[in-house]
């Protein structure tokens, strides 16, 4: 259970070794992610976020910073329940981000091996 | 060699060709079919399914009953081509056998007829043959005019659109049109020559005779009849064309009970080769108005067939279901192409470890409003007020929190995640001893129905359940005076069948307006779940037009039955937009 | 002496009226409504100063009352032709000759039942900021359930910045709106706490961010960057809203006991007609469309048609009345080359 207390992360991120290949990859196909303006109400209306402690405003976010470490994990908790689309103000089509990222994780975990 | 012994040579060699690959790919489709699909086939060979399956064959592949209700003059142009030939073919070999008298006569002096039997016939009925070949021969002809014409005005089809071609297409169609224009010529020259056509045909004939060189025009034009066909016949396989043969091994195979179950196997290629690309699919696609062009199913099956499908075609699709409900063949496209989502992210699917258990509430109802429904609380309201009215033991089981019902992931192709949902789901409601499954939303409704294993759980939409409140009298309504016009959402309607209940129940309190498009014919709002790949842009361009429709009806409100529906609708700001439930609710007689 | 219609009796209507009468025209206001002021004498004070609405409604009908100024209440458009340089007005019962024509409609408020999820008119203690002015002037403060509110939640940005009710815009004047009556509930209700839910807040002009300020230090008032996206009823009457507290990356959800929604401004139905009517052109956001962002506010694409207020775009009364007085300007430019 996460009570916010994890081990906080020292280190800054670093925008020179930023691993842009999923992110370049979604914005191709979903340009749409480039409008989020990060206000949260997708996580709190987020079926999956209301069972567990998936964030998916922050595992974007996370993305967009070239984070992809937590990835794989975060994104498998989405339930494609498609309540974050009915409540974005921005129009982001988050089902299509979240879809094209685990066909990204695939795509580039192939490439190097 | 003679030239008579060796010009239906090309006609022979295709022929031969195109059995052969049509038989070699009907093979390895019934040997990639599962094991219990291959029992259904063997079952269903010996029972009332077939003759079924033969009227149905004679029905779609010869006579084009259901083109010809989408469209008249492409139902008359499919059928002049599909009876008129299959008739040639026939009528030539009973003419053939009645002028040798026997069974037994090289096969190519049918097919060539009058370019064989060149005497004077006195057979009984010769004549009568002989006109009936040439009405025949016209009739195909009027259908070759009708698709000339058809190319370049495809509008007055009732088609806006038709299929695009590739290159392998455009030789077929050409060898195609080239056949019955050809066979009418070597027929007239045959004629002249011989006089051996009907009384109307040897004048024509003779006539040509006068300024034709016909002698040297006879063998090319046979000839290049017999080329025509052979080139023909070895393009079918390659091309739309195909479907002629297998529609009708479709048609035998969907009626003996083989569907595709969530995977991908060679039941596809018969579905998918059974495709006519006769493009009515294309105009039954709202997507188009969004200025979609490449997903119709039309494109998508040929996508599949030549082994190009992207996800950007795949999954930019509504799954509305309207090209399905009006294709002449029958195709089962919805459920073709949620199994080629399944197939193409099969790699990563979710396992949702951190599901846990919930405790279910024993009770006689469970109410499942949906992870929509929490977003118009106006609908939850009211359903909590109908079934605190309704007096039952009920559980209002996603209140504060529950998994998705996995429908949603199944649209996406993610089968395998979805099933751990409905595992953990399916588990709370069984625990909970209901026997009613009460939910407000279609695209949990179809879910629950078909792919959670309940069988003593009875589901009922809240339209559906209401409307048995209300015939036992536990709910009496009072007549309002508001015009209504009810919008069919795609899950519901089409989807599960549910068109009149809703409707059953609205005319108790209300003065319900019949539109034009409703029913199977009805409209998806646009915000289906099920395209992944459109843009609220172009969502938009969908539920604006439908509401605008809606509008010209001058009702007072739209009422619908999907949380979803509604809020699309609710969007776009022309009508009012009400929830069956809301309306329900509102129209409650107090009894005192 | 050249003719001056003005269609909007609102402050930006007065306001510009008023200026065109200083300068020797004669004008004529036509009204929808029975009385002079707007949505003003629905208000009950103004940011930042917490100034009485009542105040700015009597300056606008002591201005007034200087001038020859017919005012026809009661009234709509219902017909505009040009002939050459000189308008025709027609209302109800009367035809208005006008050499320049100033549109002073006004906004609407959005309509919050377009947000379902957000529970207006569907909970009864789901309230707008426009029903918490006439509360303020009731001194009613009470839930539908007769008890005095503990938790108050504010909620920013309704019906504005939002693709799901098509107004991409912001409204601009809700944020300040939201800390004023945050600010004023406190003071009412000391007890209560007030949390303000805002995805940024806009502290554009002088003293908004002073007041923000304040609000923080004096009246406790608690910031949340985060979107309301649900508000549902709990068994016992209360509310409860989902959020994200973006700030720390967490969900949040909390018992609330009343919901006060900001609602932006949008463009009326009735100026939409309005400007179909003269053949102006509006923006994508329904707004009239000035003739140049820059050098032009106020003139429209139309010949010897204008525009003051909130018809242009959202403003506050300060910018309204500052914008009337530059249309004013703008149409005396104008009246002098004809």
């Amino acid at each position: 259970m996460d009570f916010g207390f994890a081990p906080i992360e020292t280190r800054s991120i670093d925008i020179d070794i930023f691993d842009s290949r999923i992110l370049k990859y979604v914005i191709k196909y979903e340009p749409s992610l480039l409008v989020c303006l990060s206000c949260g109400g997708c996580t709190a209306t987020c079926s999956a976020g209301n069972l567990t402690d998936f964030n998916v405003r922050r595992m974007q976010l996370m993305l967009r910073r070239g984070e992809t470490e937590n990835l794989q994990t975060e994104i498998n908790k989405c339930m494609l329940c498609g309540k974050c689309l009915l409540v974005c103000p921005r129009g982001v089509n988050l089902r299509n981000v979240v879809m094209l990222i685990k066909k990204a994780l695939v795509i580039y975990k192939n490439q190097e091996k | 060699m003679k030239f008579d012994d060796i010009f239906y040579y090309p006609f022979l060699a295709g022929t031969i060709y195109l059995f052969a690959v049509i038989i070699g790919r009907f093979i390895r489709w019934f040997l990639g079919l599962s094991k219990i699909d291959k029992i259904r086939i063997r079952k269903g060979f010996f029972s009332v399914k077939t003759l079924q399956s033969i009227w149905e064959s004679i029905r779609e592949g010869l006579l084009h009953f259901k083109m010809y209700r989408v469209n008249k003059l492409l139902g008359y142009m499919h059928m002049s081509f599909a009876l008129g030939w299959f008739l040639l073919i026939v009528v030539g070999h009973i003419e053939t056998s009645c002028y040798y008298g026997t069974l037994n006569f090289p096969f190519q002096h049918s097919i060539f007829y009058r370019y064989f039997i060149t005497e004077q016939t006195d057979f009984p009925g010769h004549v009568f043959f002989a006109y009936a070949m040439e009405f025949l021969l016209f009739y195909v002809l009027s259908g070759v005019l009708l698709a000339y014409f058809k190319r370049f005005k495809s509008k007055l089809f009732g088609m806006k659109k038709t299929t695009r071609m590739r290159y392998g297409d455009h030789i077929a169609l050409t060898s195609l049109w080239l056949i019955f224009p050809t066979r009418f010529f070597c027929e007239i020259c045959s004629a002249g020559i011989y006089a051996n056509g009907s009384p109307i045909f040897n004048a024509i004939g003779a006539f040509a005779g006068q300024y034709l060189p016909l002698e040297s025009l006879l063998k090319p034009l046979w000839a290049f009849y017999s080329i025509d066909l052979g080139i023909f016949f070895c393009a079918m396989p390659y091309t739309r064309y195909m479907h002629i043969f297998a529609e009708i091994n479709y048609i035998f195979l969907k009626n003996w009970g083989i569907r595709l179950k969530k995977r991908v196997n060679t039941f596809t290629m018969a579905e998918v080769y059974s495709c006519s690309r006769c493009g009515v699919c294309i105009d039954a696609c709202q997507l188009n108005l969004a200025g979609i062009k490449n997903s119709q199913s039309v494109y998508v099956l040929k996508n599949i067939r030549n082994k190009n499908l992207t996800d950007e075609v795949l999954f930019n699709c509504l799954l509305c279901g309207k090209c399905q409900e009006i294709c002449p063949v029958g195709i089962d496209v919805n459920n073709l192409r949620i199994t080629q989502r399944i197939e193409t992210t099969l790699q990563y699917n979710s396992s949702y470890d951190y599901l846990e258990t919930g405790i279910a509430k024993k009770s006689d109802v469970v109410y499942f409003a949906g992870c929509m429904t929490h977003l118009t609380p106006a609908i939850k309201k009211a359903m909590l007020k109908i079934l605190d009215q309704s007096g039952e033991n009920y559980w209002f089981m996603d209140e504060t929190k529950a998994p998705c019902c996995g429908r949603p992931l199944m649209l996406a192709g993610q089968f395998d995640a979805a099933q751990k949902l409905i595992d953990n789901n399916q588990k709370l409601i069984l625990d909970s001893g209901a026997k009613t499954l009460v939910v407000s939303c279609p695209i949990c409704y179809k879910v629950f129905k078909e792919d959670y294993m309940m069988p003593d759980v009875e589901v009922r939409h809240h339209s559906e359940y209401i409307l048995d409140l209300v015939k036992q009298g536990k709910l009496t309504l009072k007549q309002s005076d508001k015009k209504i016009v009810y919008h069919d959402p795609c899950e519901l309607g089409r989807g599960s069948g549910i068109y009149e209940q809703p409707r059953e129940l609205l005319s108790y309190s209300n003065n319900l307006v019949p539109i034009n498009n409703e029913k199977e014919k009805a409209m998806c709002c646009g915000g289906s779940l099920a395209n992944l790949k459109i843009s609220m842009a172009e969502r938009n361009i969908l539920s604006e037009q439908v509401m605008n429709e809606f509008a010209s009806y001058n009702p007072d409100y739209v009422v619908t039955s999907c949380p979803l529906c509604k809020k699309t609708f609710a969007k776009t700001d022309i009508l009012p937009v009400k929830d069956i439930a809301e309306v329900v609710v509102e129209n409650i007689e107090n009894k005192n | 002496m050249k003719n001056i219609v003005v269609i909007g009796g609102g402050i930006a209507g007065v306001e510009v009226a008023c200026m065109m009468a200083e300068t020797g025209n004669r004008v004529t206001i036509i009204e929808r409504d029975n009385k002079l002021g707007g949505k003003l004498n629905n208000w009950y004070c103004l940011f930042p100063d917490f100034k009485k609405s009542d105040e700015i409604l009597n300056y606008i009908k002591n201005r007034i009352s200087k001038f020859n100024i017919e005012v026809k209440l009661n009234s709509n458009v219902e017909k505009a032709e040009r002939n050459g340089n000189t308008w025709l007005v027609h209302t109800e019962n009367a035809i208005c000759k006008a050499d320049a024509v100033i549109i002073a409609t006004g906004y609407q408020l959005f309509d919050a039942t377009r947000k379902e999820e957000l529970g207006y008119k569907i909970y009864d203690n789901v309230i707008t900021q426009a029903d918490m002015e006439q509360r303020f002037r009731e001194g009613n403060f009470l839930t539908s359930y007769g008890k005095k509110p503990e938790r108050i939640a504010i909620v920013h940005c309704v019906g504005s910045r939002d693709e799901k009710c098509h107004n991409m815009y912001c409204s601009k004047v809700c944020c300040v709106t939201g800390v004023k009556q945050a600010i004023e509930i406190n003071k009412f209700l000391p007890d209560a706490q007030i949390f303000c839910f805002y995805m940024d807040l806009r502290m554009y002009d002088k003293f908004f961010e002073e007041l923000y300020r304040t609000a923080q230090e004096q009246h406790n008032i608690q910031f949340i960057r985060g979107r309301v996206s649900e508000v549902s009823e709990t068994p016992d009457q209360h509310l409860s809203i989902k959020t994200e507290d973006t700030l720390s990356g967490r969900p949040m959800k909390m018992k609330l006991d009343m919901v006060i929604l900001l609602a932006g401004m949008e463009t009326k139905k009735n100026t939409k007609e309005i400007a179909d009517k003269f053949g102006v052109d509006r923006e994508i956001s329904g707004f009239l469309k000035s003739k140049d962002f820059h050098i032009g506010a106020g003139i429209l694409t139309q010949k010897g048609v204008f525009a003051a207020g909130t018809c242009i775009a959202p403003m506050s009364i300060k910018e309204t009345i500052e914008n009337a007085r530059s249309t004013a300007f703008q149409v005396n430019e104008y009246l002098k080359t004809l």
